[in-house]
């Protein structure tokens, strides 16, 4: 075996010195978040670094919704599931279609709409809450689902018809043509021709959808306030409403809020770097 | 229907729909349903909220509030320095994730857990770190020193730093990847041939990696300054604008207004940061839709 030279030696050093505080930095606020979960509240509470008994003990409670702040526990996740897959879907119908329409059949003012788009993409979502929240009132939907939904639909799809406007635009227009000599008409080209060839794009986009709704806290906890109404990341948000908040159980229901967005991300990370990256910015 | 009269010559100036072939008549049905959610949920709420904000009797209000001028000096210190402190790190780390080394790889996974777990649960596990009484960092302070830790998030100029931090924490990731992208789209034979040369670390930044990248990075700059304006959760799950509302920024300011049932401050709140956003929005634009 070569020995490596005093100058690899030194890079390898050099670049540990880097990618070790990379991992503690990333690592530390995650790691804390886990030590909570498996801690029973006085070791939690008492700054261990790994707690004398680790237990799943919080994870029972959690599961057996046996604490006031967890009574509705599953039927909030199931809330947080059905807005978030709701807003995929819809997501993914409206931007589609709009992308469709703009980059393969050359609507009239679909440049227009494209930038009417890119403009709501780039106001900042904080911002456009305030008056959202008021005219989800006049509509009558506060306190519904579909107001969450709807103002994510909103918030999503501008990002979703400009990624999928760009991918449409790299496929060829012979394809197009092809078909239309075939006599295929406006449709079956859309169904046949165009969803299969933007499977990548498509799954992309409504994992993003689907993350962002899943992921949601203001707009969530503006627009829902009712216990059996709200989604989970309003529900964690509640827990500081107390003075001696369970955190133990806080961090609990929080990692196994976590775990599905972060198993979906890396299921379907291949799609998100391409299909993602390609349209947050183009260079 | 019109479009099958549109064979009748004799009819001058034929209505507009009887010019359309029936695939843009498909292009308008396809493109109604986003238009129809746009109109209801951003045409109408923004109107809406602009004539609510239209009074100048609420530019005075925030005028004398001295939460407003905090909150937008705040922001200023949230875009102007941490933006830039966190651009600069990941441009320096996309360089070190570009190198070609197993370990590095493995370590490009875990990076990006924080931009793929939700924020919720993160912000608030950091906010109970530094817990004065319970948090880990001033149990370990104790242990060390046998003093008590100071009263982290007590302190304005801390909190806003850490809230910055729960910023960087977060988002830096996502951008170290687009800038690796950016650096790995450089040809690898000008460094190669700069390496012959015998260039040194900084001339190849200097020279070949800067000029290649500078857009992309300006670029990411300004879209991250535009994102950040609206990032609410940073500090409201961190601080919650606390200690006495000293730590706000516009965002969270807007919708403190709002659960103080002042709808029209909040719009104005919102109105004043417009100067600055609509430029920034107008470049960006400009720079995409090329």
């Amino acid at each position: 075996m070569k020995l490596p030279s005093l100058r690899e030696v030194a890079t390898e050093a050099r670049l540990l010195l880097i990618g070790i505080p990379v991992f503690l930095w990333t690592m530390i606020p995650i790691y804390h978040m886990f030590l909570f979960a498996i801690s029973p509240k006085e070791d939690a509470f008492s700054g261990k670094l790994w707690p004398d008994h680790p237990t799943l003990h919080n994870f029972t409670i959690v599961f057996k919704q046996q604490h006031y702040f967890l009574r509705d526990f599953y039927i909030q996740f199931w809330n947080s599931t059905v807005i978030a897959v709701s807003v995929g879907v819809l997501t993914l119908f409206i931007a589609t279609a709009a992308a469709f329409s703009i980059s393969r059949l050359k609507v009239p003012g679909g440049r227009a709409v494209l930038n009417l788009a890119l403009f709501t993409y780039f106001i900042p979502a904080a911002f456009l809450a305030v008056p959202m929240y008021r005219t989800m009132g006049n509509y009558g939907l506060l306190n519904n689902h579909w107001s969450l939904i709807l103002a994510m639909v909103t918030i999503a799809s501008p990002y979703a018809i400009w990624v999928l406007k760009q991918a449409s635009d790299k496929l060829p227009v012979e394809l197009d043509e092809a078909a239309v000599m075939d006599g295929a008409t406006t449709l079956q080209i859309f169904r046949l021709v165009y969803l299969p060839l933007m499977m990548p794009s498509l799954v992309a986009i409504g994992t993003y959808a689907v993350l962002l709704a899943w992921n949601e806290y203001l707009y969530a906890f503006l627009l829902l306030s009712n216990d059996r109404e709200i989604t989970l990341p309003v529900a964690l948000g509640n827990f500081l409403a107390a003075d001696d908040s369970p955190w133990e159980l806080l961090m609990t229901t929080g990692f196994i809020y976590a775990l599905p967005p972060a198993a979906v991300y890396y299921a379907f990370r291949r799609y998100m770097v391409g299909g993602l990256t390609a349209g947050a910015v183009k260079s | 229907m019109a479009i099958t009269l549109s064979g009748d010559q004799s009819i001058p100036a034929p209505p507009l729909s009887s010019r359309l072939s029936p695939a843009q008549v498909w292009g308008i049905v396809l493109l109604a349903p986003y238009l129809l959610v746009f109109l209801a949920f951003v045409v109408y709420p923004v109107c809406y909220g602009l004539w609510l904000a239209r009074a100048p009797s609420n530019y005075v209000a925030l005028y004398n509030d001295p939460i407003f001028a905090r909150a937008a000096v705040n922001t200023l210190i949230f875009l102007v320095i941490g933006i830039n402190i966190k651009m600069l790190i990941a441009l320096f780390l996309s360089g070190f994730f570009a190198q070609q080394r197993t370990w590095i790889k493995w370590l490009s996974v875990i990076f990006i857990l924080p931009w793929a777990v939700p924020s919720i649960p993160t912000i608030l596990s950091v906010r109970f770190m530094f817990n004065p009484e319970w948090g880990v960092i001033n149990h370990l302070i104790f242990s060390f020193t046998g003093d008590d830790g100071p009263n982290w998030l007590n302190d304005p100029t801390v909190a806003l730093s850490m809230a910055i931090g729960v910023h960087i924490w977060k988002s830096l990731p996502f951008w170290t990847l687009i800038l690796i992208t950016g650096r790995l789209a450089i040809a690898q034979d000008l460094f190669e041939a700069a390496e012959v040369d015998g260039a040194s670390w900084w001339q190849k930044f200097r020279f070949i990696t800067w000029p290649s990248m500078q857009t992309l990075y300006i670029t990411c700059t300004l879209l991250s300054m535009i994102w950040t304006l609206g990032d609410f959760n940073s500090v409201y799950l961190l601080t919650g604008g606390g200690p006495a509302d000293l730590t706000h920024v516009l965002s969270t300011l807007g919708i403190r207004y709002l659960r103080l049932d002042q709808l029209s401050l909040a719009m104005a709140s919102i109105v004043c940061a417009m100067p600055f956003v609509l430029p920034l929005v107008y470049f960006m634009m400009k720079r995409l839709s090329r």
